[in-house]
């Protein structure tokens, strides 16, 4: 192991700019990959946002004793799909409406609106076919007027969501795979520059898994270096767009930025560990 | 201890290089491998040293079998034979003890007894005041011997010499060999491609003839030898008419400079 880290340091001093540019590579394949990343859950969370809105409102009929009502909130409530059940009385939602319509405030009257029942849905039941469901559920009981969820806006949403999941996804991959090849090729530099130095290892009796070593080491090294320079990349850009837009925009979970710069240092790993065992099975 | 049976090596590309080889290289044997340029001779070599397949027959070598050799076997081959190539292979970045300090390190030597071991490889060479120098410090000889000290750093039972002395001027090529001849008296036997038919007609070792990839002549076979012994008196007594004939100079440090590399 001594042995392997100091071919390690030999390299890079025979070859500095080349080690430079290797975890330079690295850091801007990952960077790029993460204002990907950093967009991804901007617009997630901004979706997640609007998708916490979506909201089942069940008219009360006028005169509803209040006891039925607050069975059918405790029935409502233990739908697997229902994650919060409110009750709002005519008079609250007559303020609401008023602290709603602002200026137009006065247009409503005591006792024009009626009572409902308010019914938030678990994050994952907040597609169409969940909501028609619950909302049909609801609208059974036999005091409930109506029930409104704004299907056409929800079906909208739903299918935002869907668009961008997918384009996530393939663009993800897409910017993944990229830096995959720039960072594997840039490995591939250098273990061919360094392909004289492994075939005399080779010439005198060095076993494969000696030669490999001071590469996986470097891999990873680099892996790491460039891993953590794009996290500090991506830090800065999201710093300069807040103080750009004059809002705080998300930034990766601690657990997510520690997976990335991991990620350099796999991606480092299993680069260097192809390229060399390529090059190994040529000599 | 090195037998080739029947062998045959083919390229993809350039087609048949060796055909229907058998040879064998008793212990302590020193052998001349000669013959031109494309005739097989570093295909042979390679061979021996594993770094090439035969496509038909089978190279055995100290118990390794080319037939059913495992990619692991290979490194544990290579520590037994010692190989020296025409342009030395060096590792540029490192002084002449470190180089031959690496073959050892690769086995895993136990560090304590590298720098000694080293240092005698070194000097049987005729480099120990140079063991800091590197490779670009180093005349053409200087760095064969640097190689050669590589070579026998892991005491092999064979070294294998492709045109060891195909860079290096008259004067480092007499010293080479003569080292060559020295490591054979040792006991280690050496397959030693070339050119240099002077070297060969001036020494009394086995040589070997190539030809398309077939051996043509062997001077074990006793009708060629007699051939060589009678061409050699006729030499000798040629030279000694003519005029006195440049003795193998003893190695030593200065005994090249560096400008020898042609």
């Amino acid at each position: 192991m001594k042995l392997a880290f100091r071919e390690v340091a030999l390299a890079i001093r025979r070859a500095p700019l080349l080690s430079v540019l290797g975890v330079v590579t690295i850091a801007f394949s990952l960077f790029a990959f993460g204002l990907f990343g950093l967009a991804a859950i901007n617009i997630r969370d901004a979706l997640r946002r609007v998708e916490e809105r979506v909201e089942i409102r069940a008219f009360v009929a006028d005169a509803t004793p209040v006891e039925a009502v607050a069975t059918a909130m405790g029935d409502i409530g233990a739908f697997p799909e229902v994650a919060q059940v409110d009750y709002v009385s005519p008079d609250s939602a007559l303020a609401r409406a008023r602290r709603e319509l602002g200026e137009f405030a006065d247009v409503f009257e005591a006792g024009v609106l009626p009572g409902s029942i308010d019914i938030r849905l678990k994050p994952d039941f907040r597609d169409p076919k969940s909501v028609k469901a619950v909302a049909a559920r609801v609208g059974s009981y036999s005091f409930i007027d109506d029930v409104r969820y704004g299907e056409d806006w929800v079906t909208k949403l739903y299918q935002l969501r869907t668009i961008a999941t997918i384009v996530g996804l393939v663009l993800g991959l897409a910017f993944a795979a990229v830096a995959i090849i720039i960072i594997g090729t840039t490995i591939r530099m250098a273990v061919l520059a360094r392909e004289r130095e492994i075939s005399i290892m080779r010439l005198v009796g060095a076993t494969d898994a000696f030669v490999r070593l001071p590469f996986l080491i470097d891999g990873f090294a680099k892996g790491v270096l460039g891993g953590f320079l794009a996290l500090v990349l991506t830090w800065l850009a999201s710093s300069l767009i807040d103080r750009a837009l004059g809002f705080q925009t998300a930034f990766f979970a601690s657990g997510v930025a520690v997976l990335g710069v991991l990620g350099g240092a796999i991606i480092g790993l299993l680069g260097s560990a192809l390229s060399v065992g390529r090059h190994l099975r040529r000599v | 201890m090195i037998r080739l049976v029947d062998v045959s090596k083919a390229y993809v590309r350039t087609g048949l290089a060796l055909d229907n080889v058998s040879l064998h290289v008793a212990k302590g044997e020193f052998i001349f491998l000669t013959g031109p340029s494309g005739s097989g001779k570093s295909t042979l070599l390679k061979l021996v040293f594993m770094e090439e397949r035969p496509t038909a027959g089978e190279v055995r070598v100290s118990g390794v079998n080319s037939a059913t050799l495992k990619r692991g076997d290979i490194a544990q081959l290579r520590r037994k034979l010692g190989v020296v190539f025409q342009d030395f292979r060096l590792l540029d970045d490192r002084t002449a003890h470190a180089n031959v300090a690496f073959a050892l390190e690769v086995t895993g030597a136990a560090p304590n007894v590298i720098p000694a071991k080293v240092n005698r490889l070194l000097t049987q060479v005729g480099l120990a005041s140079k063991a800091q120098a590197f490779p670009r410090e180093l005349s053409g000889g200087e760095q064969q011997r640097v190689a050669i000290a590589r070579a026998l750093v892991n005491d092999p039972f064979v070294l294998i010499a492709d045109e060891p002395t195909g860079n290096l001027d008259d004067r480092a090529t007499r010293g080479v060999f003569q080292l060559l001849r020295e490591i054979n008296a040792a006991g280690t036997a050496v397959l030693m491609a070339t050119h240099n038919v002077e070297l060969m007609r001036r020494s009394e070792y086995r040589t070997i003839e190539m030809l398309h990839g077939r051996l043509v002549a062997d001077s074990a076979d006793p009708a060629v030898a007699a051939r060589a012994a009678a061409r050699r008196a006729e030499d000798d007594a040629a030279a000694r008419a003519a005029a006195v004939r440049p003795s193998v100079p003893l190695i030593d440090d200065q005994q090249d400079s560096p400008l020898t590399v042609q």
